[in-house]
Formats: structure tokens, C-alpha cells, sequence
């Protein structure tokens, strides 16, 4: 078989490569629910009732997307600049833990307005250091980023877990490894009483959308979508390859930092290392599956949050283990994988 | 006539729209050297990939000593002795001469390599063919005339008994090339046939037996060496007259560049060794040389990618420090780079946006870009360079070479820059792009901007430059007039033959 | 110090050394494959533990214990070739496919495991691969117990090593890979097929990453249970750096890495209590970095690594 490239990409093609991903993902993921002895067209009904069918199961499943369109936009600029910013899970934790300690040790006695601004951009500090090393170590030795930021989400977690069983130990809980929680003016304000649903979503989107016209506005945007295509070329043209990285390892690793921020802030109120059910890496599969677009990462976001809250909810009612929902959005990204091949190249004859 | 070793009859290929090959039939015959001659994009090198079966022809066929070959098995065509040394070559840096030229010719099952049996063959080939060369030698530390020997030892070693040679004297020095060429004929004493590829008319009326003339994909005459001449020729390989711009003598105005004894030294290397020259508004410098002596280093430092490590430089009268990109723009100096395709533009962008990306300061305001005025400009730049097939938004990629490079020089030149630094401005081009470009640099220089235009193409320097230099090992020679430099003094030129003038001279 | 010497001279400590050597030899070996015919595979980490996961649950279910391990590599196998489908055929980005190859193999290996084996309180165990003594060395002082008394699949990692170290400089067909990692058109001219060496490099490379898997299950732990291996993955893919992509170097540089980290081990329980356990763990990750930015610049990489190869395109 050969491929043979499109001269034209047409944008029906584009925006359908992203559906018909997922589309091959469920019908895979089905076949995994019928190997099980499931009846499938019932387990995905769960799965859609489980995640809208009531208002307590819509809002948890807004409040499972914020982080993920967080870890998704991280790695969409990330990797629209060819940064491999495979860290997210990493930074996702010590933009969790920073918030914690700050909160609970320096900043717990501001108010809300003050205190939640700051431990913010806190929470995206800590994410941005975590990226700065493995870039300093490309730029500086030629290592490669994807296997350095790989490997650094093992030290997060590891130095997670380190604070929590030390310095920030909560005390009150009964051995338990957690850390001190946040003080009460630093957890975000509710959308909708009685529901977990915090005002991170909105954070969320509106990041997004800054993202999204610094992308498309700027002049920083411009030059670190060069510098992603084609970096001789963005450096003839005098676009600072290095110092554009840097800002983009800052934005990047802010976004994943602000993520773990928002999660223990408007969430649980404290850390503990399954904070996080590897939103870092499901960030992945939603940059992709948005074909790195910030605002399509919100669409993105809804539908991996929508499994995975879903694929619970069937989980208990019909036996069906949760790791479906892991599997259909693993799948979803190969086959957009493949979709995006078919927008750029079609089989010769 | 004696039976033909190869014949190629009736081969068409079509890549889209494009007819690369159209019914083209040859022959080669034992011992007998054939040029196939065309410009580039004639389809030579198609033609070649077809014989050696890298790609499938859409019609016709390959015959060695009368036999069919299977299309698209280059597997076969070795088998059946065809032997092809690539433009680029085909090594692998990091493994040894002998492995490169062993890779592929045992049986893949075998418990173990015969090393040393073939390094005893490759040994003897060497010597009955004066390529001498070290067997265990890592092929990244040789030097690149080094390098081809490898690949026509590959060849040699799979038994070839014809050797395609692809524009074999691209990357040599002139006295490489006719070290090689003296080579070949040996070869072909020793009963090689050979085909070599190449559009420098010298070359094949030095070094062929025949003359295969390929136009736009269709074999337009074939001659005997010694029937024809170079007038002929040229004008077969070009379907009408060169005809190169008029030029109007130039007025040279005021210095505006000079640099005094400056050396760049990249990863411990002087690519540059303390060389002189300026630059004078309305007039063309051109550094002439075969390429790897430096040239790229000479554009890269006017175009601020690259800084000196020693040496003084002048910009408009005033010693300046080491420029960047931004303030070589600023500056007024127009550059259009060596290589289109990486460094020239970003395919995967608008054209708009590669119109602008270099000055994008002036297109943005408070770090927000200025869509409307970039593409206005990248209208303009599209009416007055007559860049066609494409629009402001349509995707860069989809431009012809020429096309891009009508862009390239249009955002430079469209705003009257100071300075041009003009590098292989019509390398890959079809006749009439260069004929455009050539006419725009002209233009460019007509209304006072300084011309530095580097070139390996002999006939484009003579054509545009009013003082011509030569670049050797990263050396510059002192600077001739256009009156001065003939043919002849700029070859020894090119081959390092200034120094002892030079000497006696001090 | 007293303590450290202590450490180092127990035969102990080298027999461990050995054993935690194991997967990342047959892991790196595996990545080696792959990366010197030119393709970066980041399905490791996924193939390791769908491995493990699919070993293990063979020999529970009735199989012999190198029954489970063949099936683990045959698994591993099937994984290469997804990931040859993507990246040698379509020519996809290696790394984007890579990580995709371990997000399935890992999620698919949880689904699989929790279908079959219900949560429970302690996961159920098999009984795994025994020491086998080599005769006459296992019985030398000191050196017999660290060396020579061994699980099978150490025996066969180690001989891994040795056979893949001559099959890629000594005979035909590994030069034929080596050449496909470092230029396939030249490769190609010469009448190899970079696509099927590619295929088979991938295939071959991915089962040795399933045996990396098996062996924790069916000889270093007795059980399976979701993440544990732990980034194993990606430090292989930094020791194929670390080894300037050569077998023998590979074997050296998972016995080096080895040592430190049951060095630190047995430091951990000596110093329990005054240093947190932590900083042990962090150790590994963090050398693997260090032994990356020492290395990157100096090896000498494959020079088509990560570079699609299309025929006729350049």
C-alpha cells in the first residue's frame, strides 16, 4: 500500500477526523464490553446516563473536565511548539502540593480574593519549574524531552509523598499520608450549591480562550508556531528558538501546574498522591484528539471526562471494570492518530 | 553495431499532473560513456530511479543484455550489474567503508559475515581502479570526495558492470572532478559502461562518448561527442537561445559594508579565515566557488545567523558589533537564504505569514499581529513579484521553487533594502524563474542596493556581478572586475590559484 | 561505614543486583532493537506491563511458567506490530504513537486483569520461575550465590545480550538493521527492505519488552497488581542511551543500575528512620536523567532514529 500526499486538505475532513476517532474508539471499546458478557448498547446508555443524567452526575463530570482541559491545553501548546512536555502528571502534582503548602504555612490567613489569585499563580510556578529542567537539559546537553519528563513525574510524585509523610503531614489524619489542607479562603467558590462544581471550569475555558488568541493573535504565537514547523526556518527569520521554548515551557508547565492548583483548591482541599487518576497523561489524548486547538481541548476535555465518569457510574451497575473508559480514550488517540494521517495523505491508487 | 548492454525503451512516468518521463528510449553500449544531459527537473533523474527500479514506470521497459528486468526491484537491478552513485549519497556516517559496502550483498540468513573475504575484494577493486581508500574507516570522517569513492566502490563491489553516475561532479573541486573523470574513462577501458547525469556542458563534452539530451521529460536529440559542440547543446537543453539579462554597466556609489580580516570559527573550525571585502551600493559582488568552502558561513554572517570570532566589521561607514537577525533587518539588508525549503520559508504557513515573519515587529502592535496589513503586504508582494499559485492565506507548501523564491525576494526587495545577500538565488530553478530572478537582482542593484551574491553557477556570476571574488577553504581572493574575470582566471580562481599572486604582490 | 562494607560484601546484594538487572536488560535490549532500526518505541513502558499482566494471568490460569512467558512476549509482539502499523507504514510521529501503544497496553492490561481477577484483599499469587544453580559455579564462595543461582530468565537475559551483541556486528542480516537505522535509502539502494526489517525490528524488540514484563511477575514478585512497573519503561529507553545503543554496553549499564538501586535498598532499611524512604526511591529516576544528559551529546545516535522512511520521498 502507498499514500500519496493531499495537495488540498479540505476542513470537513478535519473537523470530522476528531468524530470519527472517537466513533472508532467506542466500537473497539464495544467489543471489549461484549468479551465481558455485556450487552453494549446498554453499557454505553450507563455510560451517557452516568455521566448527564442527573444534575449531580452532569456537574461531576464538568468538574472531572477542568483539570483535564488544564492538562490538555498544556500539552496542545506544548507540542504545537515540538516540545515533548510529556510531565503534566509531574507538574499537575507540584502545582498541588505548592498550593497546599503555601496555603496552609504562609498565605492561609489572606482573604479569598487575594489568597486564591495568588495561590494560582503559585500553583503554575511550580509547574513551570518542573518543565525548565528538562528544557535546560535539551537546550544545554541535547536530551531529549520526551524520556526526561517521563522520568520527572516519578520524582514529583515520589517528592509528593515525601512532604506529606513530613513536613506537610496533616496531623488530624490518623496516620493517614495527606497534607494539611488549604485554608478555608483558599477553596473556590461553588457554581452550584450542593455539587462539587467549582468555578476551575471556568477558569479553564477561560484560559482556553486566552490561549487560544495568543495562539492565533500574537506575534509570540506566530513565532512559536514556526518554531514548531520548522525551527532552521523560524531562526532565519530571526525567531529566538531558545527564549521562545522558555516561554513556552512556562506556559505549558503553568497551565499543568494551575490544574493540580484548581483540583485541590476547588475539590479535595488537601493533597494525597491519588489525587490525580493520571490526568497528566489523559491531557495527552485530549490535545490530540483536539488536533492541538485550545478551544477544540474543551470539547476534548468533555468527552474524556465524560467517559471516565460514565464508564464509573456502568462500572457499578453492570460489573463492567472502570478501566474501559482509560482504554476507549487510549484508543481514541491512536485512531485520531490515524484520522490525522487521512487528512494529509490518502492511498495512491 | 554491437548489441546494446542496456536499453531503455519507451518509459513514461507521471507524478500528478506532471509528465516526468514521456516515452524516453536509450541504449548504452559495452565501454561507451553516455552523457544524459537536460536542466534540472529535464527528468534525468526520474529516468535513472526508474532503471534502477526505486520507482515503477507507468509504461515501458528495461532491458540488460536483451533481458526484461522486473520493474521495481532495485534488488534485481544490481543483480543484473547496475550500479547507482547518488547526488546525495547514500552512507551511513556512523558505520565503516566496509560495512556501507558490504550492506546487503550476503545472504541475510547467514550465521556470520565474511568480513575478511570482503575486505579482501573490496581491496583488490580498489586497486584496479585506483580508488584507494581505508576499508575499516568511519565514513563520516572522510572527506566528500573520499565519500563518492565509496559509493562507486559499492557499486563496483556488487559486480556492476554499468555504473549511473547522478550529477557526480556537484560536490567536487575542479581538479576532483577531472581526477574523477580521468576515473571513469579508465572504467570504461576496462570494459565498464557508464551513464553520467549532469547539465554542465564542459563536462559532457570532455568526459562523454554520446549525448543524451532530456527537455521537460521527453528526449529532445542525442549526439555524438564528437559531432556536436556546446553551442548545440545548449540550446537542445534549453529549446531556445540562452538568454541571459542585459546588463547596463554599474555606478557604484558609496561603501556600505565592509569587513576587514574577519574569521567565524564554528565547533573549533575557521570556516571563514580573515577575509576582506565590501560591499558598494547599485553594484554586484559576487563570490564565485564550488560549495563547502565557506560560502554558507559568508551569507550566515550578513544575515546575522552567525557571529565573528575575529575581525572588524563596517555597516554604513560605522564599526558595528555581531548583528542579529533583527537588527540585520532593521538595518535594511535583504537576505534570501541558500536553502528555500528549510530556511527560506515555512510550507506549512500562509503566505502571508511568511512574508511578514521576519519583520514582525513592524506588523505588530503591542505584541498583537496586524492580519490585515500582513496580508495586504503579502498582496502586494504577490502582484509586484508576479508570485502565482497562491493567494495571501493559501498554504506556502503549494508554491512552485519559483514561486517561493519570487516571494523570498519580493518581501526583501519590495521595500528597497540597502543591502541583498543573494545566496544560490536560482539554485533548482527552471530557466525562466532564473531568468526572473536574475532580472530582479539587477533591478535591485540598478536603484543602489548592494549586491552580495554567492554562486557556484559560473554563468550566473559572470551574467550579474560587477566585481567577482572566489571563496576557497574559507579564503577570499582579492576582488576582479567584471572586465577582469574570464572564464579561465575565474576557474583558477575557484581552484585556489590567487595565493602566489597574492604573495608576489605584497 | 562499617554498614556499607557490610552491604557490599553480603553475596546478597549481588544476587539482587542480578535479579533487578533482569527487566531492564530485557527491556533496554528490547528498546535497542527497535531504536537501531530507527524507531523510538515508547509503547515500552505499556508492553512491560501488559507482560506482566498477561504472564501472570496465564500461569494462574493453568499454564507453566515459560508457557506464560512465551505468551507475554507473543503479546508483546502484537503491540510491535501495532506500533510498526502506525509508524512505519503510516509513518506517524514516534513519540505521540509511542505513548499511545503504552496508554492501551497499560489500560487495556487493567481491564483484562480486573475482568478476570475480581478486587480482592491480597491479589492472588502463582508460583514463580526458582533459583536454578549453575553445577560447579553455584557452588564457589561468595561468587556462586551472587552469580550463579539465578531464575532462568536471568540466564536467558544475559545470553540475550551476548547473541543480539553478535547478531548486530557480526552477521548479515544485523548489519542490514544497523544500516536501516542510520540511512534506509542507502539501505534500500542495496536491496534491503527498510519497511520489513523495520517491522521485524519492532516486533522482535516489543517481545523482549513482554518477557521484561513476564519476568516480574512470574520470577521477581508472584502477583500482578496495576503500576508495578513503575517507569521501568523509560529507564530503558535512557540506558539505550546510556549504552551508545550497543548489547554489550546495555547488559553493563542494567548491572550498574542494578547495583545502585539494590545498593540502595538495603541502604534504605539500614538507614530507616533518618533519611526518608523517598529519596531512595527518587534515586533511580534521577540517575537515568544524569546518565542521559552525560551521555546524549556523546553517543553516537542512530542516524535515522524517529525519521519516517517513505519510498521516494527524501
Amino acid at each position: 500500500m502507498r499514500f500519496e500526499r493531499r495537495e488540498h486538505r479540505s476542513p470537513t475532513l478535519i473537523v470530522a477526523a476528531p468524530l470519527l476517532a472517537v466513533l472508532i474508539a467506542l466500537a473497539l471499546a464495544g467489543v471489549l464490553i461484549a468479551i465481558a458478557g455485556a450487552p453494549v448498547p446498554e453499557a454505553y446508555w450507563h455510560i451517557l446516563t452516568g455521566a448527564f443524567g442527573s444534575r449531580l452526575s452532569a456537574t461531576e463530570t464538568l468538574t472531572r473536565a477542568a483539570p483535564l482541559i488544564l492538562t490538555g491545553l498544556a500539552a496542545a501548546v506544548a507540542f504545537r511548539a515540538r516540545l515533548w512536555n510529556i510531565g503534566g502528571e509531574g507538574q499537575f502534582y507540584l502545582g498541588a502540593i505548592t498550593v497546599a503548602g503555601a496555603s496552609a504555612h504562609l498565605l492561609g490567613g489572606l482573604p479569598s480574593l487575594v489568597q486564591i489569585p495568588l495561590l494560582l499563580v503559585l500553583g503554575a510556578m511550580a509547574g513551570m519549574v518542573l518543565l525548565l529542567v528538562p528544557l535546560w537539559l535539551r537546550l544545554r546537553f541535547s536530551v531529549d524531552e520526551v524520556v526526561t519528563t517521563l522520568l520527572l513525574n516519578f520524582v514529583a510524585l515520589l517528592f509528593v509523598s515525601l512532604l506529606i509523610d513530613t513536613v506537610l503531614k496533616d496531623p488530624l489524619a490518623f496516620g493517614w499520608p495527606q497534607s494539611e489542607s488549604v485554608a478555608d479562603a483558599a477553596m473556590l467558590p461553588k457554581l452550584l450549591a450542593r455539587s462539587r462544581l467549582h468555578i476551575g471550569i471556568i477558569i479553564a475555558v477561560v484560559l482556553a480562550i486566552l490561549v487560544h488568541l495568543v495562539q492565533s493573535r500574537t506575534a509570540f504565537g506566530m513565532q512559536s508556531r514556526a518554531a514548531g514547523l520548522n525551527p532552521s526556518g523560524a531562526a532565519f527569520a530571526g525567531v529566538p528558538l531558545g527564549i521562545t521554548l522558555v516561554k513556552v515551557a512556562c506556559i505549558s508547565g503553568g497551565l499543568a501546574g494551575v490544574a493540580g492548583a484548581i483540583e485541590v483548591m476547588g475539590v479535595q482541599g488537601y493533597v494525597t498522591t491519588n489525587l490525580s487518576p493520571g490526568y497528566g497523561y489523559s491531557g495527552i489524548v485530549v490535545a490530540m484528539l483536539a488536533n492541538l486547538n485550545p478551544l477544540g481541548v474543551v470539547l476534548a476535555a468533555l468527552f474524556a471526562a465524560t467517559m471516565f465518569v460514565g464508564a464509573d457510574s456502568m462500572s457499578r451497575s453492570m460489573g463492567i471494570p472502570t478501566y474501559i473508559a482509560d482504554v476507549t480514550v487510549a484508543l481514541s488517540l491512536l485512531s485520531m492518530l490515524i484520522a490525522l494521517f487521512f487528512t494529509q495523505y490518502r492511498i495512491a491508487r | 553495431m554491437t548489441v546494446p548492454i542496456l536499453e531503455i525503451s519507451g518509459v513514461s512516468k507521471t507524478f500528478g499532473a506532471n509528465h516526468a518521463n514521456d516515452d524516453i528510449s536509450m541504449s548504452l553500449a559495452k565501454g561507451e560513456i553516455v552523457a544524459l544531459l537536460g536542466e534540472n527537473g529535464a527528468g534525468k533523474t526520474t529516468l535513472m530511479n526508474i532503471l534502477f527500479g526505486h520507482y515503477l514506470a507507468d509504461a515501458g521497459k528495461v532491458l540488460v543484455d536483451g533481458q526484461e528486468l522486473p520493474p521495481g526491484k532495485p534488488r534485481e537491478a544490481i543483480r543484473a550489474g547496475i550500479g547507482m552513485v547518488h547526488q546525495h549519497f547514500s552512507l551511513a556516517p556512523n558505520l565503516t567503508v566496509l560495512e556501507n559496502v558490504m550492506t546487503g550483498t550476503e545472504p541475510l540468513w547467514l550465521l556470520k559475515s565474511g568480513v575478511n573475504a570482503a575486505r579482501g575484494k573490496l581491496t583488490a577493486i580498489s586497486e584496479r581502479f585506483g580508488l584507494r581508500i581505508d576499508p575499516d574507516a568511519r565514513v563520516g570522517d572522510l572527506t566528500v570526495g573520499e565519500q563518492q569513492r565509496v559509493e562507486i566502490l559499492k557499486a563496483l563491489y556488487n559486480d556492476a558492470r554499468i555504473l549511473v553516475l547522478d550529477e557526480p561532479t556537484a560536490v567536487l573541486t575542479n581538479i576532483e572532478a577531472e581526477r574523477l573523470f580521468i576515473t571513469l574513462k579508465e572504467m570504461a577501458q576496462n570494459g565498464l559502461s557508464l551513464i553520467f547525469i549532469s547539465h554542465k556542458l564542459d563536462e559532457v563534452m570532455a568526459a562523454a562518448d554520446r549525448i543524451v539530451v532530456l527537455r521537460g521529460g521527453r528526449k529532445v536529440a542525442e549526439r555524438k561527442a564528437s559531432e556536436t559542440n556546446k553551442a548545440e547543446l545548449a540550446e537542445l537543453m534549453v529549446g531556445h537561445r540562452v538568454k541571459r539579462p542585459i546588463r547596463t554597466p554599474s555606478a557604484p556609489g558609496d561603501v556600505v559594508f565592509e569587513a576587514i580580516d574577519v574569521t567565524v570559527r564554528t565547533g573549533g573550525v575557521d570556516r571563514l579565515k580573515s577575509v576582506n571585502f565590501h560591499l558598494r551600493a547599485g553594484e554586484v559582488l559576487g563570490i564565485i566557488g564550488v560549495s563547502g568552502n565557506g560560502q554558507t558561513m559568508l551569507a550566515k554572517l550578513l544575515s546575522g545567523t552567525v557571529h565573528r570570532s575575529e575581525g572588524e566589521m563596517l555597516l554604513f561607514g560605522k564599526a558595528i558589533g555581531d548583528l542579529s537577525v533583527a537588527e540585520a533587518i532593521a538595518a535594511g539588508i535583504g537576505r534570501i537564504p541558500e536553502d528555500r525549503n528549510h530556511e527560506g520559508a515555512i510550507g506549512e504557513m500562509a503566505i502571508w505569514e511568511n512574508a511578514i515573519l521576519e519583520r514582525l515587529p513592524s506588523f505588530s502592535k503591542h505584541g498583537l499581529v496586524d492580519r490585515k496589513a500582513g496580508q495586504e503586504f503579502a498582496r502586494s508582494v504577490i502582484e509586484a513579484f508576479d508570485v502565482r499559485g497562491g493567494t495571501p492565506t493559501s498554504r506556502t507548501r503549494l508554491l512552485s521553487g519559483g514561486n517561493m523564491q519570487k516571494l523570498i525576494l519580493g518581501r526583501n526587495l519590495i521595500n528597497r533594502p540597502r543591502i541583498l545577500v543573494a545566496a544560490q538565488p536560482a539554485r533548482g530553478l527552471d530557466e525562466g524563474a532564473v531568468a526572473a530572478v536574475h532580472e530582479r537582482i539587477l533591478e535591485a542593484r540598478n536603484k543602489g542596493t548592494a549586491v552580495l551574491l554567492i554562486s557556484e553557477d559560473l554563468d550566473e556570476v559572470m551574467a550579474l556581478a560587477d566585481r567577482v571574488q572566489a571563496i576557497v577553504g574559507g579564503r577570499l581572493s582579492p576582488s576582479l572586475t567584471a572586465e577582469e574575470a574570464d572564464a579561465r582566471t575565474l576557474g583558477l580562481m575557484m581552484a585556489g590559484e590567487w595565493k602566489a599572486e597574492a604573495v608576489n604582490a605584497l | 561505614m562499617i554498614a556499607l562494607f557490610d552491604i557490599l560484601a553480603s553475596a546478597g546484594l549481588w544476587a539482587a543486583v542480578l535479579r533487578i538487572a533482569t527487566p531492564l536488560l530485557f527491556g533496554t535490549l528490547g528498546a535497542l532493537v527497535c531504536e537501531r532500526a530507527g524507531v523510538l518505541n515508547l509503547g515500552i513502558e505499556g508492553i512491560m506491563t501488559f507482560g506482566a499482566m498477561i504472564g501472570w494471568y496465564s500461569v494462574y490460569s493453568g499454564a507453566d511458567l515459560w508457557t506464560g512467558f512465551l505468551i507475554a512476549a507473543l503479546a508483546g509482539g502484537i503491540f510491535g506490530l501495532l506500533h510498526a502499523v502506525l509508524t512505519v507504514t503510516l509513518g506517524l510521529s514516534q513519540h505521540v504513537t509511542g505513548l499511545g501503544v503504552t496508554l492501551f497496553a497499560s489500560s487495556f492490561a487493567y481491564y483484562i486483569f480486573r475482568l478476570f481477577v475480581p478486587v480482592a484483599g491480597t491479589p492472588p499469587t502463582i508460583e514463580p520461575f526458582q533459583p536454578i544453580d549453575i553445577p560447579g559455579l553455584s557452588s564457589l564462595p561468595f561468587i556462586g550465590p551472587a552469580f550463579f543461582s539465578q531464575t532462568p530468565p536471568t540466564y536467558l537475559a544475559v545470553a540475550l545480550a551476548l547473541i543480539l551483541a553478535y547478531f548486530l556486528f557480526r552477521t548479515p542480516l544485523g548489519l542490514a538493521m544497523r544500516m536501516t537505522g542510520e540511512n534506509p535509502h542507502a539501505a534500500e539502494a542495496q536491496g534491503i527492505n527498510p519497511m520489513i526489517v523495520r517491522y521485524g525490528a519492532l516486533i522482535f524488540g516489543s517481545a523482549l519488552m513482554g518477557m521484561a514484563g513476564a519476568f516480574l511477575t512470574l520470577s521477581a514478585f508472584n502477583s500482578f497488581f496495576p503500576t508495578m512497573v513503575q517507569g521501568r519503561g523509560w529507564i530503558c529507553i535512557a540506558l539505550v542511551v546510556f549504552s551508545s545503543w550497543r548489547p554489550g554496553r546495555a547488559l553493563l549499564g542494567a548491572l550498574l543500575f542494578a547495583f545502585f538501586d539494590g545498593f540502595q535498598l538495603r541502604l534504605q532499611t539500614a538507614l530507616s528512620g533518618v533519611i526518608p524512604y523517598q529519596i531512595f526511591l527518587m534515586i533511580p529516576y534521577i540517575l537515568s536523567i544524569a546518565a542521559l544528559a552525560v551521555m546524549a551529546r556523546r553517543a553516537r545516535v542512530p542516524q535515522a532514529l524517529m525519521q519516517p522512511y517513505r519510498r521516494g520521498e527524501r
